[in-house]
């Protein structure tokens, strides 16, 4: 009970507004709160936390509390509500052949995450719906039983739309015709734009970088997500990212948003500020760990990522230990006026070359 | 199928070689000519200065010493003829460096035209092994080898496998199930045969009676470091599960002192960053067993315990690479009857007696469990190997009545 006051009150407040002896605090009730209803309400849960010998009142931190790799989500079908109660039923964008991550979503964690996910957002672009423009093709979301990242992603942040086109048709191909009319209808309007980091380089960038048309996107504001991987091939950087976009839609540099987030987690995002940190919000922190034995790691040090929310509560996914790396740059003290720790995502932790006589060993865990 | 020949760099010899590879004949099993060429190799390697820097090749030189082949020779002796099978094709695993070389030691001393493929990553220890043997073969004695070993590196998705198991007539297929599967798919001649090794699962099992008094644990550890770490307890013969046997006292301080001395043995272990999140992964995962099981405290993350409070018969799927054990307090050995299953290769022991072991594998009746060597020697290369007596194996035996 205690936690969902929690909840309501943080709700109340700018979500970037506790520091980090408040935010101790808070976290530390709600994720022991999280943790226990978890090892009550999932057998499966309850048997991991068995077998490290867990205690929870002897905790007193929640940097102390246990971590599930997020691959857990892989394996096993993990909840802590009663299947009937499922409303929504989250997937990882694996490759072909790959595992997904399985999310399940009762109607309380699904609405907390939206509620969260509008907290957070609105504190870039305001509380206002605005035209939104989809850097994304609509046959994304086409399939609503089945929710993939991308096409959950788009959804979620689709609530901030008063009208919503997209960019691209359903071949992937840029719409040009369609966003010239909707600019048009929204002259004197922030557009908000949102779409998937390697989507919007390679097929909004990209395209009208070939074409000859240039909209004026100076009112503009796009934030976007899923991960540098693809452009990091491509020696695309942050930055030039932004300048490159700059040129050939007229978008502030200063109102381009990446965000970091993964699908176990929805709702508390990591957004990027116009200093070019991604922030913890209120309602999650990121803890960076020594990969040697699991320690936190300074601020400044390279580690494992691992990501603490108050939202999951009909899967045990309230503190995970990702398969990215990252630096804490420091706490509460960002330039851009924000609370919380701000960090950078350096990227997926290597593959192990190990020894070994089979061959197949390292592929198996992908 | 001579086009692909080009698809294949030779490492040793050339494809103009490998022409009517299938008629020439084979030798007598231990042939002078390569127990010659093998010494001289190991006379070569030793020679090397850069050679100290890798232990394997080192042990792969010893191997390969005169006196040592000679030794072995001594063991096949019989009034039979036996020769070897023909051509033999030996696919290496990719990430063992010098196990290819192994591979062609058997095939050399059981008298046959030999066609290794090489790892395909590179490592030193292979260009090691394969520059010694360009060198020897410069000499007269041995020039005439090229026309009977092949070492041989290519892409796996040519169809170079399907033209090297065409003209062979025994292929030798390390690396795991995987591999086995993908290189079986390539069709060999109607007599010929594969010898497979999969993958296999090892343990180990301590006396903790006996382990109490000894006095250089060091030692020990370093045993039990180059069974496990040093391939990153990834090998098939790297124990995974430790049965511990012995008073319940015994066993506790037993552990202690073991496992301290390999929490100093292992300071300079490097564990990639990925294999300690694969470790929570592979405990979360097992906690989900049938046995109830208990994390030890790790100091850090190269060393994980894992108790279990009973042997179930899943045990073998829970593996995970870079110091990961499982271990289990047992009054008897017999009770590994409840888990050994053909995957079992392995079993390494502090403190049995020959005798004692013997008669549990009689007993028992184990349906795997192929070695069973004291710790410090499950990754010592044998001409038993898996079960297969690799002389008889890749020979055959011509009856004259």
């Amino acid at each position: 009970m205690n936690k969902i006051v929690d909840l309501e009150e943080l709700l109340q407040i700018e979500p970037y507004s506790l520091s980090h002896v408040e935010k101790e605090d808070v976290l530390t009730i709600g994720l022991k709160e999280l943790t226990k209803v978890h090892y009550q309400k999932s057998e499966k849960y309850k048997r991991m936390m068995d077998a490290i010998g867990l205690d929870v009142d002897k905790i007193s931190s929640y940097y102390d509390l246990p971590f599930l790799p997020v691959r857990m989500f892989k394996e096993l079908e993990l909840l802590s509500v009663p299947k009937e109660e499922i409303v929504k039923t989250m997937t990882s964008s694996g490759t072909s052949g790959q595992q997904v991550s399985k999310i399940f979503l009762d109607r309380e964690t699904s609405s907390n995450q939206t509620k969260v996910l509008t907290k957070i957002v609105s504190n870039f672009i305001g509380k206002k719906r605005v035209p939104m423009l989809i850097l994304d093709s609509s046959s994304v979301v086409k399939d609503r039983t089945m929710f993939s990242a991308r096409g959950a992603g788009i959804l979620g942040f689709s609530m901030f739309g008063s009208k919503r086109i997209y960019a691209l048709d359903e071949k992937m191909q840029l719409d040009i015709e369609n966003i010239t009319i909707f600019l048009e209808e929204h002259k004197d309007e922030t557009i908000f734009m949102f779409g998937f980091t390697f989507m919007v380089w390679q097929h909004f960038y990209k395209e009208l970088l070939k074409s000859e048309y240039r909209p004026n996107l100076s009112k503009a504001i796009l934030i976007h997500g899923g991960g540098w991987k693809k452009l990091q091939n491509e020696s695309v950087s942050p930055d030039e990212f932004k300048i490159k976009l700059n040129e050939v839609c007229g978008i502030d540099k200063n109102r381009i948003h990446d965000y970091y987030g993964m699908v176990e987690q929805t709702g508390t995002i990591y957004m990027e500020c116009e200093c070019g940190h991604l922030h913890a919000s209120n309602f999650s922190d990121i803890i960076v760990r020594r990969s040697s034995d699991f320690s936190v790691a300074d601020f400044g040090e390279k580690g494992i990522i691992e990501v603490v929310s108050l939202l999951p509560k009909s899967y045990p996914g309230h503190t995970l230990l990702t398969e990215d790396e990252g630096i804490v740059l420091g706490e509460d003290d960002c330039k851009c006026g924000r609370k919380g720790k701000y960090f950078n995502v350096i990227g997926r932790i290597k593959n192990a070359e190990i020894r070994g006589c089979s061959d197949t060993y390292a592929t198996k865990f992908k | 199928m001579q086009q692909n020949l080009n698809e294949i760099t030779f490492l040793f010899s050339d494809s103009g070689k490998l022409e009517n590879i299938r008629e020439r004949s084979s030798d007598e099993i231990f042939p002078d000519m390569g127990i010659a060429f093998l010494s001289a190799l190991s006379n070569e390697l030793m020679k090397s200065p850069k050679v100290r820097q890798f232990s394997d090749v080192a042990t792969f030189a010893f191997f390969c010493r005169k006196a040592n082949l000679l030794a072995l020779k001594k063991k096949y002796s019989e009034d039979s003829i036996r020769l070897g099978r023909g051509v033999v094709f030996h696919v290496a695993p990719s990430n063992v460096p010098v196990n290819f070389a192994y591979s062609m030691v058997a095939g050399i001393l059981s008298g046959n035209i030999n066609i290794v493929r090489v790892p395909s990553k590179l490592f030193e220890q292979v260009d090691l092994i394969c520059d010694a043997i360009q060198k020897i073969t410069l000499t007269s004695e041995f020039n005439e080898f090229g026309n009977r070993l092949f070492l041989v590196r290519y892409d796996r998705q040519s169809t170079v496998t399907d033209f090297l198991s065409s003209i062979c007539d025994v292929r030798v297929i390390w690396g795991g199930d995987d591999t086995i599967e993908q290189i079986r798919k390539s069709a060999i001649p109607a007599r010929s045969y594969d010898v497979t090794f999969a993958d296999r699962y090892s343990l180990a099992a301590i006396n903790a009676n006996k382990f109490i008094h000894e006095q250089n644990t060091a030692k020990i550890a370093e045993d039990f470091y180059n069974d496990t770490y040093l391939f990153d307890q990834n090998a098939c013969s790297a124990p995974r599960l430790i049965i511990w046997n012995g008073e319940k006292d015994n066993i506790f301080k037993a552990k202690e002192m073991f496992w301290n001395a390999i929490q100093i043995k292992i300071e300079k272990y490097e564990l990639s960053p990925i294999l300690s999140v694969d470790k929570l992964s592979a405990m979360y995962l097992q906690s989900q067993d049938t046995a109830k099981i208990k994390r030890e405290l790790p100091v850090n993350n190269k060393l994980w315990r894992i108790n279990v409070s009973e042997l179930t018969n899943d045990i073998d799927k829970n593996r995970c690479a870079g110091g990961y054990f499982i271990e289990y307090d047992a009054c008897s050995l017999k009770e590994l009857k409840a888990i050994v299953n053909r995957k079992y290769q392995t079993l390494a022991y502090y403190g049995f007696e020959i005798k004692e072991l013997s008669k549990l594998v009689r007993e028992m009746k184990f349906t795997g469990i192929d070695r069973i060597v004291p710790i410090g020697k499950t990754t010592e290369f044998s001409l038993t190997w898996d079960g297969y007596d690799l002389i008889n194996v890749l020979s055959r035996k011509c009856m004259i009545l």
